[in-house]
């Protein structure tokens, strides 16, 4: 379920871009994101972090996310 | 401004690499803040650890000051570095003994002993 949620809230942030969306216990608490994107092209990773941080803003907030391990690539 | 963000940004300034993390390096309480650590140690940095358990205030105050959400959260030379996966990404590519030389100089790794500070 919150495996659907996270992947939709990346496809929204991220339209037409590479998004996968792992749940790394199956507690659905922990999971790993990786997005493949060309607007992380020229962005620092603290940059990049920030843009699937603020994508998932909600779930950081409200406790759905306890563990959040996050892969970005660039297009290049 | 409240003591407490003094505190964390008084850290986050003066320490050559601040490491705000669950437990200590002594005894870590998150999977994340051990990646961190160990990232940080295999690169030979002077860590300065901060514990931000003790008081949820703590970690609301550092994420307010570095608009990072999540812990642990690793600064060098005041500049926010990342969480766990950019410190093992760029201990792995050898750009993190890049970035502390660069802000510390080359004899960074004797620079200090791994030490705790309490906040609070």
């Amino acid at each position: 379920m919150a495996v659907r949620t996270l992947t939709e809230l990346l496809q929204g942030a991220f339209p037409g871009d590479d998004v996968s969306v792992e749940d790394r216990t199956g507690g659905g608490d922990h999971f790993q994101v990786t997005v493949t994107s060309a607007r992380f092209d020229g962005l620092s990773l603290v940059e990049q972090h920030r843009l699937v941080y603020d994508a998932l803003a909600s779930p950081l907030a409200d406790g759905t996310i306890h563990e959040l391990r996050i892969k970005t690539k660039g297009s290049t | 401004m409240s003591e407490l963000h003094d505190q964390i940004k008084g850290i986050i300034e003066t320490e050559d690499v601040a490491l705000f993390m669950k437990g200590t390096p002594q005894f870590v309480m998150c999977g994340n803040s051990h990646r961190a650590l160990e990232a940080l140690r295999r690169a030979g940095a002077p860590v300065t650890a901060v514990d931000i358990l003790p008081d949820p205030r703590i970690r609301e105050e550092l994420s307010a000051l570095s608009g990072w959400p999540t812990i642990p959260q690793v600064f060098v030379g005041g500049e926010l570095v990342g969480g766990a996966d950019i410190v093992e990404e760029l201990e792995a590519s050898g750009e993190l003994e890049q970035t502390l030389r660069e802000k510390l100089g080359d004899e960074y790794r004797g620079a200090g002993e791994e030490r705790v500070v309490a906040v609070a």
